[in-house]
């Protein structure tokens, strides 16, 4: 019995890891292939890009670096084909007066309106008034190289990427489905075969009753012996089985407490109602805003901060409606209302740690490079918002044991790498730098 | 040579072998179970299944349905303010003339802590514990929510409109208005003033001060015809005498006396000098605490002291009085580098003084007449004929501007003169006793909520910023003034901006309301004091013509100081002071420096009268006295104090509020009445007619001096003289050695052995080192600390009761040559002993016993050398208060925090307005658990998370302690020392020792470094510097 679950758990292993493996190797695969194509979609541009000579760079680098500017700081407002709430960008430097007033329009657009220029003026009056965020960091170059990015985009089919990620999620869900119809197969497989041993061995007892009743030979001692017939309430009334049942019942009872015990506090998929159904699916997934945008305080503060109306207001004084409906949408009005009775959006709170514990945003998402997802989960696929971890001291003290530390270009690490590599083989934990201390929590 | 031969004792209860010292000496916690008075008497078996039955169903219930908590964003977040994230604002801190340059920090737009603002020249990034507390009076539930209009709750309108047809109807009828103010530092207010003055034509301006400094004005304008205190330089003097001017506790200005103070007192390898300081004094003051040489004296004598001082530094005549002789050969030695002070108040003494300084050539060099001070500016004449005046009915209308002399200037008959006045207007923040008298009450904001500017010294100027918007509908009073001037919607910002710019030619403001302080060459303060400026202006440095009668003033000392029977000295405490922030629960339970008593006032006395009159002092009980002044009696309770003056009693000012709030009302008594007045000025010492009564009744006084004893351990304090240190740095050093087998002479270094691996620091290593040195007890830490950790304040019966729970104490030793059995000896040391101050907080030991007795794991050791502890991990045992040797671990009895019991005790934690001074990054813990000093860890993480945001290490400086930046003489030092760049890594001469697989210790080579009890091997990372008396050899031998 026993060597022949450990077998099946062998191939189970077995299975999954080669699974996974193939799995992993077409995404790879895939990845690579993007990679090629996109590089040698930029390579047949590259002449036409020059030919118009507008000044905008066309190597990988200064490209991918607009891309992720164009991502961090302008895909908010701005689509490269759409409208958005500003202008969709496609030729902006063919039609914009120059590239030196772009930049002058992006440090700070409220001065180039205040200067009385026309273009600005037209823009600002075509677009209900609404002034652009200043981004007085951007140096020229940068901006430069979001243009560059910009126009890239805009001269790009519009296809490419859709289908190869549909087939990568198929590809996943396969993988996934694997192990668990395995699973049943051998399960039933091992109840029929269970049984048919089971078959066998009863008729096996009866064959040799038979035959042994048949014996003459056999004085009354042994044919007692053979004739016993099982007593059931005996059975059931001896003190080991007794004990037994006692003491499985106890344990189950016990452990069902403690489960509940631990289980007391603690919200997971806790998805409570909220007084504007805002839905992070259409924010955060179909449009694609970034996280950081609302929640400001996530790279400086313990706190990530819910976004005060003031910032829904720098895309929503544009967008009254989901797209398609016209009017205002009462679940935006609320945002409206919120403004102008002056009476702060009550949320309700999702992610309830304890006071005694401290928890900070900046030390995970900006020093240890941690994915939102990671503790929130895939929250651009939620409508509704849940509790996605368990936020249990285990849970923290599990991911602590387990993860990396985000070392790479932070000389505050330096030396700690340095004696950790001494010392050690492995990679440098949370754990390694004392992050299973109580005081680094609590204080 | 090195071992210590002196006995140290901390209280006269030690040296009598009090049965409660005994009893309690050994014991960590002196009772066993708290008190039941807040269970409800005894609880039953029922009792207890009943609340496990509720008990067990709530749990359940509450594992159903979570409590709903919102999550509440800003309709419109300000730029600058991102939740979780401190901003710090520079600031000004002034009560009356007190001033110090502050950093505010707020979470959320609320002020939570003051630190002090490194750009000051004055104040130098030090504080006091005055300023810590100022934080919480701002969210004092006592304070004014609303203007009062004749006696009830009104408007602003309907306030302004009474005040301003009264004010007319008075100024149409040629009647008299005053403005009675504290001193005003701010030279915008005194603007507002003149625009007042300018308006009604008969209003004068008085100012009173409530500790006055008349006498040091007074002599100085006889002297250099400038009425004005001048800039001294402390940091300069070798020789410093003072004559009961408590400086680095109270006097003047003293968080600059104490850095400047600090600077000449810290010694090293290579600095091996130090000021002398002579103290005469009657009562025991901070000041003459950290004395070289200290001679109590009688208030009578004081003036006939300084006269001996002056003639022997003028004519070489020997005088009575012990060390005044010794002083002037050294003051003579070092002409122009020393100083003489005096806290009189006495316009002749004060002229001695000048006399005395002048023939010393300090002026110009450690007294700086040509940039006056402008701390105090009350005129004891202008008052007394204000008091006259109004009692004559001559006066018609009044406006107390932030002054309370009904409660502080009871001297004269203020209250009966206030109902001779038609129209009586306070600004009082509160329904204090003069506003109690006024019939309207115009509250002004707190200074945290204000915009303002203070110049505390000519040409050094200051900005007052609001870091909070008002919390009640109160309003700035300059501009309550503006408005009863005429202007229809006064704006006080713009006011002071467009003064700034025009009067101190501010060009850059952005730039001055950074930095908070600002150096002008713009005009004086004082508007009438603007010729006189420019005058002495022109004799800057040089030797000040120095006029004025000495022999006449010598002879007014002679006829005034006459001094019969008992006499009594009023004195201030270092954290009630004036009383002005009385109703401040931290205030009231700060240990005070010296008697390290709280929340009462006593009367001092000397153990000899004492024992003649009969006092007993039995297991913390004391005989109460009644004591008559003039005809005036008050009973209040008696403290023995070593360093009492023969022949004097001291009673401390601030006390006996009536109208101050629910903390303070009632506490102690009221010893304002006493105050006389002696050749003009206000003197805060009665010469005659004082009798003490002791009575039966006993009181015990909430003392802490006591509590949490070594058990018996020696060498916790280390000392020596300069002389010694200079031949021998090790000098005063006690080495413990261990028996073994192991080393040839049988002996070893104790903690060279251990049970312990030690731990191995990869990362940081914090360590602290504090300069007995340096340390004057001032007790600002104690606050800062308090304020920095949500530390609850547990009130009187629970110090008596031994639960007092500061992380940080300043434990106070009193030292004799005699040994123990010698009693004789003892008592003679009794009378002026030698006083050590200590501050004690958790050790952060290495070895620490502790954490291997806690049978949860709740107390730990970090990888960076901190103890920690975890309060939700922490069930109560209790066991590691009982192993610590250091007794700095604190256990909360009871719930401080939303407790009826403690409403008007722990008022941070026990109401709505008050918790807004908690720190949200630390739990406020509760009942039943242990707390107990964390290296301030919040600040340690927030400063390493701002150097790893910025990919770089952190930088010496950065990490710092509460204690440690409020310090005032920077004798807590705090740093990493596993950083070679770093401060204490220098200072305490670190050495690393080789690729040992666990370092325990760091290895310090400065030879006045030591740990406390260093024989039990606990290897504490907090070092101690000996202290170091500048003594001459002779005198500590007999």
């Amino acid at each position: 019995m026993t060597p022949n679950k450990l077998l099946t758990r062998v191939f189970l292993a077995f299975t999954l890891a080669s699974s996974l493996l193939l799995f992993h190797n077409s995404q790879a695969q895939e990845a690579a292939q993007q990679d090629t194509t996109v590089t040698e979609g930029s390579n047949d541009e590259q002449p036409a890009a020059q030919g118009a000579d507008s000044g905008l760079p066309t190597d990988a680098d200064r490209i991918s670096e607009g891309q992720s500017l164009f991502n961090a700081n302008c895909k908010t407002c701005h689509k490269v084909k759409e409208k958005l709430v500003g202008p969709a960008l496609q030729g902006v430097y063919d039609r914009a007066p120059s590239i030196d007033w772009i930049v002058d329009f992006v440090h700070n657009s409220s001065k180039v309106i205040a200067s009385g220029d026309d273009y600005a003026n037209n823009l600002y009056q075509e677009y209900n008034q609404t002034q652009m965020t200043a981004f007085p960091t951007l140096s020229k170059d940068q901006i430069i190289n979001i243009l560059g990015y910009i126009k890239q985009e805009a001269e790009k089919a519009p296809e490419v990427v859709a289908p190869t990620e549909g087939a990568g999620t198929a590809v996943q869900g396969a993988g996934d489905g694997v192990p668990t119809e395995y699973l049943n197969a051998i399960m039933i497989g091992l109840v029929i075969v269970l049984v048919l041993i089971l078959v066998v061995l009863i008729l096996i007892t009866t064959v040799l009753r038979k035959y042994l009743n048949q014996q003459k030979d056999l004085d009354e001692e042994d044919r007692e012996i053979v004739n016993a017939s099982f007593r059931l309430d005996a059975a059931l009334k001896s003190k080991p089985f007794l004990f037994l049942v006692v003491f499985i019942t106890t344990a189950i009872v016990f452990k069902v407490v403690i489960n509940n015990l631990y289980a007391v506090g603690v919200q997971q998929g806790y998805a409570p109602k909220q007084p504007i159904a805002f839905s992070h699916k259409l924010h955060a997934g179909e449009n694609d805003i970034d996280c950081n945008y609302c929640h400001t305080g996530v790279r400086i503060s313990k706190n990530a901060n819910i976004p005060s109306p003031n910032i829904c207001m720098n895309c929503h004084s544009m967008i009254k409606n989901v797209a398609g409906q016209s009017g205002v949408s009462p679940e935006i009005q609320k945002i409206y209302d919120a403004i102008e009775n002056d009476r702060p959006i009550e949320w309700v709170r999702i992610h309830n740690l304890p006071d005694l514990a401290y928890f900070n945003h900046s030390q995970h998402v900006e020093v240890g490079g941690i994915e939102c997802q990671t503790c929130h989960g895939e929250v651009q696929e939620m409508e509704v918002v849940r509790q996605h971890s368990l936020l249990t001291m285990g849970w923290c003290i599990d991911c602590h044991r387990k993860t990396d530390v985000n070392t790479k270009g932070n000389e505050y690490y330096d030396n700690l790498v340095e004696l950790h590599e001494e010392q050690s083989n492995e990679a440098l934990k949370v754990e390694d730098i004392g992050g299973l201390e109580c005081s680094k929590c609590h204080y | 040579m090195s071992d210590n031969k002196k006995t140290y004792w901390k209280g006269i209860e030690q040296l009598s072998n009090d049965p409660a010292f005994v009893k309690n000496a050994d014991k960590e916690f002196p009772e066993f179970l708290p008190i039941n008075q807040n269970e409800g008497g005894g609880s039953s078996r029922r009792d207890f299944l009943k609340m496990m039955g509720f008990g067990i169903a709530a749990v359940s219930l509450a594992a159903c349905e979570a409590p709903i908590r919102k999550a509440i964003p800003y309709v419109n977040k300000p730029v600058d303010v991102d939740p979780g994230v401190p901003n710090y604002y520079a600031s000004t801190y002034t009560s009356g003339g007190d001033y110090c340059s502050i950093l505010v920090k707020t979470r959320e737009g609320r002020p939570i802590k003051i630190e002090g603002n490194k750009l000051s020249e004055i104040t130098q990034g030090g504080t006091s514990a005055q300023v810590q507390a100022s934080v919480l009076t701002l969210y004092d539930n006592e304070r004014l929510v609303a203007p009062v209009v004749e006696g009830k709750e009104g408007k602003w309108e309907d306030l302004d409109k009474a005040v301003i047809s009264k004010l007319g109807s008075i100024a149409a009828q040629g009647g008299q208005i005053r403005i009675v103010s504290n001193t005003i530092l701010s030279p915008t207010t005194k603007k507002v003033i003149e625009d007042f003055k300018a308006k009604y034509p008969t209003a004068q301006h008085v100012t009173y001060d409530a500790v006055s400094a008349h006498g040091i004005l007074a002599a100085n304008e006889e002297s250099f015809g400038q009425r004005a205190i001048p800039s001294y330089d402390f940091s300069k003097a070798d020789v410093i005498v003072s004559f009961g001017a408590d400086f680095l506790g109270t006097w003047i200005s003293p968080v600059e006396f104490s850095k400047q103070y600090s600077k000449t007192r810290k010694i090293g390898p290579n600095k091996k000098t130090m000021s002398r300081h002579y103290q005469f004094e009657s009562n025991l003051t901070t000041t003459g605490a950290n004395a070289d040489y200290r001679t109590p004296i009688k208030p009578s004598d004081e003036g006939k002291a300084v006269v001996a001082l002056y003639e022997a530094i003028t004519g070489g005549k020997k005088s009575q009085i012990k060390y005044i002789d010794k002083a002037a050969t050294e003051l003579k030695k070092a002409k122009g580098k020393s100083l003489v002070v005096s806290g009189s108040n006495d316009p002749a003494v004060q002229l001695v003084v000048n006399a005395i300084n002048n023939a010393l050539s300090n002026y110009g060099s450690t007294i700086d007449m040509s940039t006056p001070a402008y701390y105090r500016q009350g005129n004891d004449v202008e008052m007394k004929k204000f008091v006259a005046d109004a009692k004559a009915g001559r006066i018609a209308g009044v406006i107390f501007y932030n002054c309370n002399p009904v409660y502080n200037y009871k001297g004269e008959d203020i209250a009966g003169a206030l109902s001779k006045i038609s129209l009586k207007i306070s600004t009082a923040d509160r329904p204090d006793e003069t506003a109690v008298a006024s019939d309207y009450v115009a509250p002004n904001h707190h200074f945290l909520e204000s915009w303002g500017d203070a110049e505390p010294k000519k040409g050094q100027y200051s900005l007052i910023q609001p870091t909070i918007t008002p919390i009640f509908k109160t309003r700035q009073a300059e501009e309550s003034l503006l408005k009863w001037t005429g202007v229809d919607t006064p704006d006080y910002y713009s006011y002071l901006k467009n003064t700034w710019n025009r009067d101190m030619g501010v060009s850059n403001w952005e730039q001055a309301l950074h930095d908070g302080v600002y150096q002008g060459s713009g005009v004086a303060n004082a508007v009438e004091a603007d010729s006189v400026a420019t005058e002495v202006a022109a004799v800057v440095g040089a030797a000040v013509p120095f006029s004025g009668n000495v022999s006449s003033a010598v002879q007014a000392i002679n006829k005034n100081y006459k001094g019969s029977g008992l006499e009594l000295a009023l004195y201030q405490k270092v954290g009630i002071g004036d009383g002005t922030q009385a109703n401040n629960p931290w205030l009231q339970e700060m240990p005070d420096p010296v008697t390290k008593s709280t929340w009462d006032n006593y009367l001092t006395v000397s153990k000899k009268w004492a024992d003649e009159n009969g006092v007993e002092y039995f297991e913390g009980h004391c005989n109460k006295a009644k004591l008559t002044v003039k005809g005036v009696s008050v009973e209040l309770p008696i403290l023995i104090q070593p360093g009492q003056a023969e022949g004097t009693v001291g009673l401390a000012l601030g006390y006996g509020r009536l109208n101050a709030g629910k903390v303070a009302d009632g506490r102690g008594v009221d010893a304002y009445p006493f105050v006389t007045t002696l050749n003009g000025a206000v003197s805060y010492n009665v010469l005659s007619d004082v009798t003490v009564e002791v009575l039966s009744e006993k009181y015990q006084i909430a003392k802490t001096q006591t509590h949490q004893t070594y058990m018996g351990r020696d060498n916790v304090i280390q000392e020596s003289i300069l002389s010694e240190y200079k031949v021998n740095p090790l000098a005063g050093r006690h080495e413990p050695k261990i028996s073994t087998w192991m080393s040839e002479d049988g002996k070893v270094d104790a903690g060279a052995l251990s049970l312990w691996k030690g731990h191995k620091y990869n990362n940081h290593h914090w360590g602290m080192a504090i300069d007995l040195n340096s340390c004057t007890g001032c007790s600002a830490c104690t606050i800062a600390c308090q304020s920095e950790n949500n530390v609850p304040v547990v009130g009187r019966e629970e110090v008596i009761n031994r639960r007092d729970m500061h992380w940080l104490r300043i434990d106070r030793y009193y030292s004799s040559d005699a040994p123990a059995d010698d009693h004789k000896g003892l008592e003679q040391a009794a009378a002026n002993p030698e006083v050590t101050f200590q501050p004690m907080l958790c050790q952060h030991c290495n070895n620490a016993p502790c954490e291997t007795v806690c049978p949860v794991a709740a107390t730990t050791h970090s990888t960076e050398g901190l103890n920690q502890m975890t309060y939700n991990r922490c069930i109560g045992t209790r066991y590691c208060a009982n192993n610590c040797p250091y007794k700095v671990r604190r256990f909360n009895w009871f719930k401080y925090h939303d407790n009826g019991d403690f409403e008007n005790i722990n008022t941070a934690m026990n109401n709505d307005l008050g918790k807004m001074v908690l720190n949200p990054d630390v739990t406020v813990r509760s009942r039943g658990v242990m707390e107990k000093c964390s290296f301030c860890v919040q600040r340690i993480q927030y400063a390493k998370l701002e150097a790893k945001k910025e990919g770089r290490r952190p930088v010496d400086g950065e990490v710092t302690t509460a204690c440690a930046s409020s310090c005032p003489t920077d004798a807590i030092m705090f740093g990493d020392m596993n950083d070679k760049e770093s401060k204490i890594y220098k200072m305490l001469n670190i050495k690393d020792t080789e690729a040992a697989d666990y370092i325990t210790e760091k290895e310090i080579h400065e030879p006045r470094a030591y740990h406390v009890l260093a024989e039990i091997g606990t290897k504490p990372n907090i070092t101690y510097l000996t202290k170091i008396r500048n003594k001459d050899n002779e005198e500590t031998k007999a």
